[in-house]
């Protein structure tokens, strides 16, 4: 059967896959229409398509598994999916590979409060675990903006981030166990309701693995105690240098707010114009910070916090006085995005992250790149942890600005490494950055993380396409240079 | 037999090079206050990464370190108690559990993955490493991770290098986060509570809004005046302290007593450091389930002396040195309740025969092996010391 060369697929070849499929799946479960495929073609890394082979939709491990067995015997590429709402093309569609879905696996299996954990199917939505909890008081502490869309399968695959993370950890930090299925069909289990395993830790290197080790079909994750009491201030600032010095002195004084959060003067223009959140629209930065827990420390936090963003030529400092007032505070924020989509045609979102001393440095010299390339750009992001957001502005239809926003978007991150930081802080680095991870690793890190690949997936089928700009071969990676006999360091001391 | 001390990164790959070329394994270590944790193996050439050692970079406002790997816990923790800080993992030394002294090395931490009471709230070693320098198996010097928290950029190896006892690479430098350090410590104690109230009272406390950062359950023999505790650690600022230990009085009332401030950091070091079961003659279990099970585990061998940490997920066990060490009734207690055991502290005789870390099965075991072999394909490094064929 000629599936799985590089040079695609005959048409034979589908029908006779969707047929093997089918007698493993529901009927339904198998899409090879090419009009129903249409919305496998990309995630929200739009600016590369592509409609996979076909999609398959298991609805229970057992069914992941049979499907992983036969694309492993046949050779066939299976790219996992969830809601599609990778900004970094991570479930993009391979013409020579199926797509695999995972949304119908959507059920939560077990809450233990006792435990404060909870077991759920990679399809559930991050928003639908913490409803889940909800009632009884918990909630599950990582929240991507796209939460109400994505599932907890994709943002084990992404090591999602969240406005909360500065205090509660990403993804990783909150997932106890996964149940996986490895690209030959085999299923493990990793972790579980308890705290430490013994033996490697998997769990630590699945989670942000952008699907290319195995298809997670079962997730436990930790539940937390919702705050007695969450509070906001809106700081507004007269310069960039002054919010970003009052982020590091709040960081400096050993405060970590639940969220920092900082929106520059276009954002916060944009979203006021949206929302009409209530921003003030002379600041040349407006931070918010938000800060949970009993009330004794929110108080005692928010005059520390005060005093330094006073001395941080603070212009504007307001405390939420009850929910409505926080909520509103957030409903800016929330909106930048929709709001900063309705300023162009489009925005190219960028994620690298810096050493938090350098905001000031690196958003000016973004601002001059804009100057130079004459697009615009507008930031929002995660200003607690140095994880920046700029939204490039351009307008596709434009002949040569695609290119030039991604040029634009592709020195931004340069200028993250350069200046200690790194390509990607939560949205992976999938299709989109792939190229780039020379930026940050030599090809001998490059080895050793494709060579872990092969530890899950020898003939790498699972995913090929993301995060490696050049994926080698197996049996090219293992191969082992032995200088016989010759002790190339045979004058050390030894004692 | 030789011993390598390497003094910079570009000797230690040299010998591991040398190593790799010659098949001959090492033993690969720090400063070997933890080298009886594991399986006993019989290799003669040790690699200690000791003299690779200082602070390379510290910025208390990024709340980032850089360590050589055989710096000195004690030399970190000094470094950072200066600028208020800690590293929030509570990295236990085990000397006296292990009868080992002198400077434990930040590498042979990492390596390790132990962390202590604050795991159970603040992570483990794992959720504190951001990125680290090493030499694999095949003499190669690899880095992965990087200088900020958030971070996806290629696949989280620092994770893996946590907890896997020199057996996938050799770490030379490690990059981690820390945090700013609690000023005030208080305890409050609920006394003459068995396990199992124990453990339930501790999961309602810690399933409140009181943001608890230790939740121990201590047997009468462990516990200081002869009756049984459950305890919980509050830390913060004087003023939080006071409040949250009040608001967890009103609804927990059985949480009477209190420790100060020198109480708590005495009774949650001797938690973390195992000291109740140090000086007791017999091997002793680390044993990590769901919480509400602890109290399962410390009925499954009779007369066995245990205790509870991570609010009844970890339980200290203290078996009679003998036959398998309760290897198998443990085990299989554990297997109901999911979770891992290890055998902590044993006879070099007991830790060649009885399997130390929870022994692999299938797939899960094949794994294990093929991403052993993706860093060390020769098995020079530790071969053994986790697992008896790799
Ligand atoms: C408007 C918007 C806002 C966003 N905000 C944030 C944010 O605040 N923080 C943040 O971190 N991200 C954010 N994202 C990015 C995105 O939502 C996350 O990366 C999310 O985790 C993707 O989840 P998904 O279910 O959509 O996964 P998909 O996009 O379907 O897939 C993502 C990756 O996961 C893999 N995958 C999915 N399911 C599985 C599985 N079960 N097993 C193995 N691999 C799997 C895929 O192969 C792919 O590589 C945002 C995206 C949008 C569109």
């Amino acid at each position: 059967m000629g599936i799985g060369t590089v040079e695609g697929f005959a048409t034979a070849d589908r029908a006779q896959v969707a047929a093997a499929l089918r007698s493993m799946l529901a009927q339904d479960a198998v899409i090879d229409d090419p009009i129903a495929l249409a919305p496998y073609e990309a995630d929200a890394f739009t600016t590369r398509r592509q409609a996979p082979m076909l999609a398959a939709l298991p609805a229970s491990t057992a069914e992941v598994s049979a499907v992983l067995k036969y694309c492993h015997e046949h050779a066939i590429k299976v790219v996992p999916r969830g809601a599609g709402t990778s900004l970094s093309g991570g479930s993009h569609g391979l013409a020579d590979g199926i797509t695999l879905g995972l949304a119908k696996l959507n059920r939560v299996l077990k809450i233990d409060y006792e435990n404060r954990c909870a077991v759920v199917q990679p399809g559930v939505t991050n928003l639908g675990i913490s409803n889940a909890v909800d009632g009884a008081g918990f909630y599950y502490a990582p929240d991507p903006s796209s939460q109400l869309a994505c599932t907890i399968g994709g943002n084990v695959a992404e090591n999602s981030g969240g406005v909360h993370c500065l205090k509660y950890g990403l993804t990783t930090n909150n997932i106890l166990g996964l149940e996986l299925v490895l690209m030959t069909g085999e299923v493990v289990r990793i972790g579980g309701p308890h705290l430490d395993s013994g033996g490697y830790d998997l769990l630590g290197v699945l989670v942000g693995s952008e699907g290319l080790l195995g298809v997670v079909t079962e997730v436990t994750v930790r539940i937390l105690p919702k705050p007695p009491h969450v509070r906001a201030m809106l700081i507004g600032f007269p310069t960039i240098e002054d919010a970003g010095d009052c982020v590091a002195s709040i960081i400096g004084a050993g405060i970590i707010p639940a969220g920092m959060e900082m929106m520059d003067q276009a954002a916060v223009r944009a979203a006021e114009n949206f929302v009409k959140a209530g921003y003030p629209l002379d600041v040349a930065a407006l931070l918010i910070v938000e800060l949970d827990g009993p009330i004794a420390d929110i108080d005692q936090c928010f005059a520390t916090i005060r005093a330094i963003a006073e001395s941080a030529h603070a212009v504007s400092c307001l405390e939420s006085r009850d929910d409505n007032e926080r909520m509103k505070f957030w409903a800016g924020r929330k909106a930048a995005f929709p709001a900063v989509a309705s300023l162009a045609p489009d925005y190219y979102c960028m994620d690298g992250t810096i050493p938090r001393h350098r905001l000031a440095d690196v958003l000016r010299r973004i601002e001059e790149m804009s100057a130079r390339c004459g697009l615009a750009v507008v930031n929002v992001f995660h200003a607690g942890d140095g994880n920046l957001h700029p939204l490039i502005l351009f307008d596709a239809n434009k002949t040569g600005e695609l290119a030039k926003a991604e040029k634009f978007g592709e020195d931004i991150l340069r200028l993250c490494v350069d200046v200690g930081g790194v390509l990607t802080g939560e949205h992976g680095v999938g299709v989109e950055k792939r190229d780039l991870m020379p930026l940050m690793f030599n090809q001998v890190d490059l080895d050793q993380q494709m060579r872990l690949k092969c530890a899950f997936d020898a003939q790498h089928l699972l995913n090929p396409d993301k995060v490696f700009p050049n994926l080698k071969r197996c049996a090219e990676l293992g191969r082992v240079h032995i200088h016989h006999g010759k002790m190339r360091f045979a004058d050390l001391p030894r004692f | 037999m030789a011993r390598f001390l390497p003094q910079c990164v570009a000797e230690l790959a040299e010998i591991v090079a040398a190593a790799a070329d010659e098949q001959s394994p090492l033993a690969v270590c720090g400063s070997e206050t933890k080298r009886n944790i594991g399986r006993t193996c019989a290799i003669a050439d040790v690699l200690s990464t000791a003299a690779i050692r200082g602070i390379k970079l510290y910025e208390p406002e990024e709340l980032v370190l850089t360590v050589y790997s055989g710096t000195p816990l004690g030399e970190i923790e000094a470094a950072l108690a200066q600028r208020d800080q800690h590293l929030a993992f509570e990295p236990p030394r085990f000397h006296r559990l292990l009868g080992t002294e002198g400077p434990t090395s930040i590498g042979g931490v990492v390596a390790t993955g132990l962390s202590g009471p604050r795991r159970m709230t603040a992570g483990a070693v794992r959720d504190h490493v951001l990125g680290f320098q090493a030499v694999n198996g095949r003499g190669e010097l690899i880095k992965a991770g990087g200088r900020v928290v958030k971070n996806v950029t290629g696949y989280d190896l620092s994770k893996l290098m946590a907890g896997s006892f020199g057996t996938l690479a050799v770490l030379s430098e490690i990059t981690l986060k820390v945090l700013p350090r609690p000023a005030r410590v208080q305890t409050l104690v609920a006394q003459g509570v068995g396990a199992r109230e124990g453990v339930s009272l501790l999961s309602r406390a810690l399933g409140g809004p009181f943001v608890a950062s230790g939740a121990a359950w201590l047997p009468p023999q462990l516990a200081g005046n002869g009756d049984s505790l459950a305890a919980i650690r509050l830390e913060g600022t004087a003023e939080s302290v006071a409040a949250r230990g009040l608001a967890l009085r009103t609804a927990l009332s059985a949480f009477s007593g209190t420790l100060d401030h020198d109480e708590s950091c005495a009774l949650w070091q001797s938690v973390g450091e195992v000291e109740g079961l140090a000086d007791m003659a017999g091997a002793v279990w680390r044993i990590s389930v769901p919480p509400m099970s602890g109290p399962d585990i410390l009925e499954a061998v009779p007369g066995a002396t245990g205790f509870l940490d991570w609010g009844g997920g970890l339980v200290w066990l203290l078996v009679p040195e003998t036959g398998d060490c309760a290897a198998e009734r443990i085990r299989a207690a554990v297997a109901k309740v999911g979770g891992h055991a290890t055998l902590f502290r044993a006879s070099a005789e007991m830790r060649r025969t009885i399997p130390v870390f929870q022994p692999l099965e299938g797939p899960l075991a094949a794994l294990t092996r093929r991403v052993k072999e993706s860093f060390d394909p020769l098995h020079i490094l530790n071969p053994g010391r986790m697992y008896p064929d790799f």
